[in-house]
């Protein structure tokens, strides 16, 4: 049968960076295909190619045999080609329905486009259970549905093939099981799915087969039924990796962090974030489980100074601090904060990555005195944070945009964990992190931890919080549902997440 | 992620406003020819004109040097994601700053103090008169923007007709000597800027006549000056933080109204200084429609110069150029008005501002066709 795929020789330099050195692949039709590697292996690169997004520099690309030019993603539409990007393409002021049909609004009247879309929508939400409200403007929907909207977009321009550029990075395991059974009733239905991704577990579970790269190489193609977990990550990685940090004993001091019935509305007066109180102690992780869109980015604004409270207190150090509203203030006080979104807000995209290294620090007196902002400072400071957490390329001067998405990652957290704060609020810390990184991460987190900081940990990883927490907490429309420790069984923190409290009381 | 990849930086500064600026000359010429007259010794008049004498050059620097204030204005506001239009109006109410100080206080100090002495104190009054005024003009549409929420482009636009009439006004009623028929103040002496010529023949040097004085020199400085703002400092930083990607700006602690505020502040003050250069240093009263359209000529600049200092004070010298040759090219063919350089000038503005993107994907496909 022909490949519905086929990637031959294909090569892409950006600079000195050789992003694809010569990479094959050949995709099978009706079959799920995985992509794994660490950060800047290529694979974004590779698919953004395949997209039309970027021009190769040599090589061939192949759709159900034919040789065909890429030069646009109009282009790989029209061969059947649909992606859902690693960083999300919406228009932030538009309703969903009006980003489903963008692109294809047919006619000069949107009317008719309009109401087929949402017939359509509604199709789909019934057939995979993807719910999301047609009507609501997308900028101001969390992370996991935007995430959602992307993936109905795509599958609304009917494509063949279907790339996924790490999608499961905000959904919950059971949203991204979901996601899976849609992925392989797509297959079922002769469709093709390239899924780019950095969990193993997911790869083992819904791949055909899997293909790893390795520093712009392709390093292996294997059937997923012939390979193991250890073998996958030792191939990507090229050496041992823990998949669970150990942790000793945590020693919580005294109390850093006070939340007292905190209640956050929105602008139509729905409390988003609806009585939550909790502490956070020194030398502790406090971590806060739960579905994305639950109120932990509203929580976490609210807390940083983002935000403005309606109502309660949040008490840092025993001070009272709901009303200061001041980010930077209470930087210089020692919270750090690595928010959920780091292409809005944890970077600026245009900036270079020595000026993103210092986004929210940039008064720190050691990058030069007074109003003076010391250039070699600034640079001298990232390439440190380059060195400490392995950031690819080290290049400071590289706009923040051309960085692979796991790399942007470590840069910001090298930015909050480098400055030694004593709360540090982090979300989703290994959102699109490769398994040596998100090691790394652990292993830093808990050290931090040793040290007496305190740490608020928000995270839609399941596995993650239960490996890092020392306590869970569980949120549910805006409400924490309760307090587990962390050997809580998977199955009763699942409940909690869907706002199911047995009575243990 | 820009679509197929990104050009390199010199085709984005350098090849790009040079094809925006190619066709606007082409167009223009097309006009020349629906005219009736030869665009080529159009052109070629143009060039002589500015380029072609001593008195050309100086034209084209003295042009330039409001311009470049004007560009600059323009630059640092759309550093800080604002289009302020208000260029025009900020240097006309920055008139009251430059003149006021000469014909109130110069005399006073001149009564008491050495001219060497009186005159250089008056000056820089004038100066710091020029920025304010010129600040406070922009401030207050930063403010509505920045707490009201109305929009800056609105605002800038409503306080040119303001400054306008508010001028007409003043000029008439407060400034004009009672005797006098010319609706402008009485000369201003006691704080006075000689141009080159005049500082040649103190020293026995013969310079052609022109406008141009040593302010040329603050334009570079301004410039430089902005630069280092923008690049070298923690405000600077903050402000483009805040037009790149105001939620970062937010999570990083900046307060977006705050930087809104202070960079319309900057921008009118820049905007201020035409009036410092042509009230002091030209005309050396206070008189009607004395910008004469530097303000909307530095949107032109700031596009063109890609909102960089450098390329500013280079695309300021290019419409010095245009300016300058324009006006030669008036006297020489009748039937060509000076009115061509407005066009060309919007021609400018169109394709750098409404059709950049329009070229960009040809180019950038054109261009990775080439290196294949
Ligand atoms: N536009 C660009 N300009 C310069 N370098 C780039 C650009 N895009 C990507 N790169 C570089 O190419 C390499 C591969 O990046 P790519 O985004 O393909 O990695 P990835 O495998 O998707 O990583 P991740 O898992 O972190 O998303 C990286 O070193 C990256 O910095
Ligand atoms: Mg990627």
């Amino acid at each position: 049968m022909t490949p519905a795929i086929e990637l031959i020789g294909i090569d892409k330099r950006f600079g000195a960076v050789h992003a694809n050195n010569d990479v094959s692949l050949s995709i099978a039709k009706s079959s799920i295909h995985g992509i794994i590697g660490e950060n800047g292996a290529g694979k974004s690169t590779l698919m953004s190619i395949l997209f039309g997004f970027y021009a190769a520099d040599k090589g061939e690309i192949k759709v159900q045999g034919k040789t065909v030019k890429v030069n646009s993603s109009t282009d790989a539409i029209a061969l059947g080609i649909g992606m859902v990007h690693q960083h999300f393409m919406l228009v932030d002021p538009f309703t969903v329905l009006e980003n489903v049909i963008l692109g294809a609004e047919g006619g000069a009247l949107i009317g008719p486009a309009l109401a087929k879309a949402r017939a359509e929508l509604k199709r789909l939400a019934d057939e995979y259970e993807l719910d999301v409200d047609p009507d609501a403007i997308v900028g101001e929907l969390p992370v996991g549905l935007q995430q959602r909207v992307e993936i109905l977009k795509a599958l609304y321009k009917g494509a063949d093939v279907l790339i996924l550029d790490e999608p499961t990075g905000v959904l919950t395991p059971d949203e991204a099981d979901h996601l899976f059974r849609i992925l392989q009733q797509l297959r079922n239905q002769g469709k093709t799915v390239i899924l780019i991704t950095h969990k193993l577990r997911e790869i083992m579970a819904i791949t055909d087969h899997v293909s790893v790269m390795r520093r712009g190489e392709m390093v292996a193609t294997k059937e997923t039924a012939k390979t193991s977990l250890e073998e996958l990550a030792e191939l990507m990685v090229g050496r041992r990796v823990l998949m669970h940090v150990e942790k000793g004993a945590a020693h919580p001091g005294e109390v850093v962090l006070d939340v007292k019935n905190l209640v956050w509305r929105d602008r139509k007066g729905t409390p988003r974030v609806d009585g939550v109180s909790f502490q956070v102690r020194k030398g502790e992780i406090v971590g806060i489980a739960g579905v994305s869109g639950n109120g932990q980015s509203e929580l976490l604004d609210v807390i940083t100074g983002i935000a403005k409270a309606t109502s309660g207190t949040v008490l840092f150090e025993g001070e009272d601090i709901t009303d200061l509203n001041d980010p930077s203030i209470l930087r210089r006080r020692g919270m750090a904060h690595v928010p959920e979104d780091r292409q809005h807000r944890g970077l600026i995209t245009s900036f270079s990555a020595a000026e993103s290294a210092i986004l929210g620090w940039q008064n720190d007196a050691g990058l030069g005195r007074s109003y003076h902002l010391n250039r070699n400072a600034v640079i001298e400071r990232c390439r440190k944070q380059m060195e400490e957490f392995d950031v690819r390329p080290a290049d400071p001067l590289l706009k923040s945009s051309k960085f692979s998405g796991g790399n942007q990652q470590k840069l910001i957290l090298a930015r909050e964990i480098g400055s030694n704060p004593d709360l540090l609020i982090v979300g989703q810390p290994t959102r699109g992190v490769d398994i040596g990184a998100i090691e790394f991460i652990h292993k830093r987190l808990i050290h931090l931890r040793d040290m007496g900081k305190a740490i608020l940990l928000v995270s839609v990883e399941l596995d993650e919080i239960r490996s890092l927490s020392d306590r869970i907490l569980v949120m549910f429309a805006g409400r924490v549902m309760g307090e587990r420790g962390p050997d809580a069984d998977e199955r009763e923190l699942g409940l909690l997440m869907a706002g199911v409290v047995k009575d243990a009381a | 992620m820009s679509a197929r990849g990104e050009l390199p930086t010199w085709v984005d500064v350098g090849l790009i406003p040079l094809i925006n600026l190619v066709l606007a000359l082409l167009i223009s010429g097309l006009v020349v020819v629906i005219i009736g007259e030869n665009p080529f010794q159009a052109l070629g008049i143009m060039l002589h004109g500015a380029l072609g004498s001593l008195k050309g050059w100086s034209y084209m620097f003295y042009y330039a040097t409001n311009f470049i204030f004007t560009g600059l204005a323009v630059a640092v506001a759309f550093h800080a994601g604002l289009f302020n239009i208000g260029g025009d109006g900020q240097a006309y109410v920055a008139g009251l700053g430059a003149a006021t100080p000469g014909l109130i206080l110069g005399g006073a100090l001149a009564a008491i103090l050495p001219a060497g002495i009186s005159q250089p104190i008056t000056l820089f009054v004038a100066l710091m008169g020029s920025i304010l005024f010129g600040a406070f003009w922009a401030f207050v549409p930063g403010y509505l923007q920045a707490k009201r929420g109305s929009h800056i482009v609105i605002t800038t636009i409503m306080f040119n007709f303001i400054a306008s009439s508010l001028m007409v006004y003043l000029i008439n009623n407060v400034f004009r000597p009672i005797t006098s028929m010319a609706v402008e103040s009485k000369a201003i002496n006691d704080a006075y800027i000689l141009n080159f010529r005049e500082i040649g023949r103190l020293i026995g040097m013969k310079l052609p006549s022109s406008p141009l004085n040593p302010v040329v020199f603050l334009a570079f400085i301004a410039a430089f000056i902005i630069w280092y703002l923008l690049w070298r400092t923690k405000l600077g930083y903050e402000l483009r933080a805040v037009g790149a990607n105001s939620e970062a700006a937010i999570y990083a602690g900046i307060k977006p109204s705050r930087i809104i505020m202070i960079a319309m502040a900057i921008s009118g003050g820049l905007a201020g200084l035409v009036a410092f250069n042509e009230i002091l240093g030209v005309q050396h009263r206070l008189l009607l429609d004395f910008v004469g359209g530097a303000g909307f000529v530095g949107i032109a600049v700031a596009l063109m110069g890609r909102s960089h200092p450098l390329g500013i004070v280079l695309s300021a010298l290019l419409f010095g150029l245009l300016y300058q040759g324009g006006t030669e090219l008036s006297f020489a063919i009748q039937s060509i008005s000076r009115d061509m350089i407005v066009v060309i000038q919007g021609l400018v503005i169109l394709f750098m501002g409404a059709l950049e993107d329009a070229f960009r994907p040809s180019l950038t496909a054109l261009f990775f066709k080439v290196e294949e």
